[in-house]
């Protein structure tokens, strides 16, 4: 078979077979792929670490199973070490026991033996189980530059923009074989091109807005484009700290997961934005507005998925994609003040606050730890949309602040300020 | 009858009857039920697409512009081909998503047939190809509908 992609001796050696047959196969897919993209050649990886998308061991994936036992096999194992989704189950998670049957007997059987494949993969460690592996605490932190193979799109879309590192959103299973080779096809966001903005958003609120919002917003309007965010700014500073990168994770997974964004520009805090200014925007490119009125019609318009739709909650989930420490003591500081303003010492609805292992263990050291616990709020390293996907869980009524949990499963998007007020008042 | 040029992106011979989605096709949300609860038909279980949901997928033509949703979508896609509850072929108004893409390739590398892919069908592909109509795919991304 012929092949468009001009590829150096070393990588057409691989996809002539020089390190066997399943690498071969490992290079001819990655080929593939790039071509359908006009991707003229391969680039190497550069970061230290890569980032899977798939960390469920769903019993129904076994076609996946095997290919995974084909890599390894092979001896086509990662280049290098990757961490990966956080986990489906945690028994600390409030659960029934039909739930916590059908998750351990039957939907998840194959957890461990995918743990297995993973580790002997290149999984780094027990810990690295979470969708925010960019967290200082987790450590997986790309340099500005730097070209990933990674998926998970809350990740992705966060390291091209926030990071300015170069990835393009790739599926499951893609992303590994790029850690493999350790090359990637060039095209689409790896490339200067390929990161230009097709999109001019005008933020004109009154009040800074939700991030969870207007990501969800912008998401929809723009689909798979890059949009120039303007005016966000003057909401949440030109400084890169905590907060800001919390603030742009949570609209960033948004983004992601109500449209297909894989980059945004913010102007005058992303590192790209703040080195080319608007001359990141392309010729032509489109303008979007958005107001108190745009935010409030988006937010009007999700769709209410519980069958019961005055159903009292059954659970709450905070942090999808996983909280950062900062977001954790913030939301500590605030349940237990909204306990004390009325008068409660537990929280009235069962709530989840997710967070990778390694920021968990952290925040352990701290005394907002106890004071959480007190509240009643379960702190967990689960994926709650792992958790959401299946019939039993479809059913309840699950409340959450994220969007990306809200457009995947049947729970019920509040903003963060409703959700506090929600889950420290007495239960209707 | 009318043909339409596209771009073969795993390329084949194949017929089958059509199944249209004019919105986003969302790989995991659709073929989720199908692969986890044993459903041979593959009905799809994507509750948002109103083309699609509960119809059967296996064997069919999906006409679709891109795929949408979760990142796993092109690993469901391989999963659903190598489990056989997968459409006869995928018909792409629009160039092809990366998602998808990444399925269609996973298919035809590891697994002993491809599924045929085409993109790049334009808009007027899909306005005009309706559920059931007869198609036809030849090599070189040529589709007739009838």
């Amino acid at each position: 078979m012929e092949y468009k992609m001009i590829l150096t001796p070393e990588e057409q050696a691989i996809l002539n077979g020089s390190k066997g047959e399943t690498m071969a196969k490992v290079m001819k897919t990655l080929v593939l792929y790039g071509e359908a993209f006009g991707a003229t050649k391969m680039v190497p990886v550069e970061s230290k670490m890569g980032h899977l998308v798939t960390s469920f061991g769903l019993k129904v994936m076994k076609p996946v199973y095997e290919l995974m036992d084909q890599l390894i096999e092979g001896n086509a194992l990662s280049q290098q070490k990757f961490s990966v989704d956080p986990k489906p189950l945690d028994p600390n998670v409030p659960a029934n026991f039909l739930q916590k049957l059908i998750f351990n007997k039957f939907m998840y059987s194959m957890q461990n033996s995918y743990d297995a494949q993973l580790s002997k993969l290149g999984l780094v460690d027990d810990k690295s189980y979470t969708c925010t592996c960019y967290m200082d605490e987790v450590g997986n932190v790309p340099k500005k530059g730097e070209i990933l193979s990674w998926a998970e799109s809350s990740a992705v879309v966060y390291a091209n923009s926030v990071l300015g590192a170069r990835c393009n959103r790739n599926s499951g299973i893609i992303e590994l074989f790029g850690s493999i080779v350790g090359r990637v096809p060039y095209f689409g966001l790896v490339t200067d091109e390929g990161r230009k903005a097709t999109w001019i958003v005008e933020v004109k609120t009154t009040k800074k807005p939700e991030a969870q919002i207007l990501g969800s917003a912008i998401g929809m309007k723009v689909m798979e484009d890059v949009p120039y965010v303007k005016g966000l700014d003057q909401w949440i500073g030109t400084e890169l700290d905590g907060d800001t990168k919390a603030y742009l994770k949570d609209f960033g997974a948004a983004t992601a997961s109500n449209g297909a964004v894989g980059l945004y520009h913010i102007a005058n805090l992303t590192p790209e934005a703040v080195e080319q200014g608007e001359a990141l925007i392309a010729e032509g490119a489109q303008v979007y507005v958005v107001d108190d009125a745009e935010l409030a019609r988006v937010q009007a318009n999700y769709p209410v998925m519980w069958k019961d739709k005055n159903a009292t909650p059954k659970l709450c989930f905070v942090g999808c994609p996983h909280l950062s420490h900062a977001q954790l003591i913030e939301w500590t500081d605030n349940v237990v003040a909204g306990l004390k303003k009325n008068g409660l010492k537990k929280v009235s609805i069962p709530t989840v606050f997710t967070a990778a292992p390694a920021v968990i263990e952290e925040f352990n050291k701290t005394p907002y730890a106890a004071k959480l616990k007190a509240t009643g709020v379960v702190l967990s390293y689960i994926c709650p949309l792992m958790y959401m996907n299946n019939p039993l869980c479809k059913k309840m009524p699950v409340i959450t602040n994220s969007n990306k949990l809200r457009t995947y499963t049947t729970s019920r998007y509040y903003r963060s300020e409703e959700i506090l007020d929600i889950i420290t008042k007495e239960a209707k | 009858m009318k043909q339409f040029k596209g771009r073969p992106v795993v390329a084949g011979k194949c017929t089958a009857s059509a199944l249209v989605s004019h919105g986003g096709f969302n790989t995991l949300a659709s073929f989720q039920n199908a692969l986890q609860f044993g459903d041979k038909e593959a009905k799809c279980g994507d509750q948002n697409n109103a083309d699609l949901y509960g119809k059967p997928m296996v064997n069919a033509a999906l006409c679709l512009p891109q795929t949408i949703g979760s990142t796993t979508g092109g690993m469901v896609l391989y999963c659903a081909k190598a489990m056989k509850r997968n459409p006869t072929c995928m018909l792409f108004s629009e160039h092809i998503d990366s998602l998808a893409c990444a399925g269609a390739v996973l298919a035809a590398v590891w697994t002993d047939e491809p599924m045929v892919t085409i993109d790049c069908l334009g808009q007027e592909f899909l306005d005009y190809v309706k559920d059931g109509m007869k198609i036809t795919v030849d090599e070189d991304g040529t589709v007739t509908v009838e």
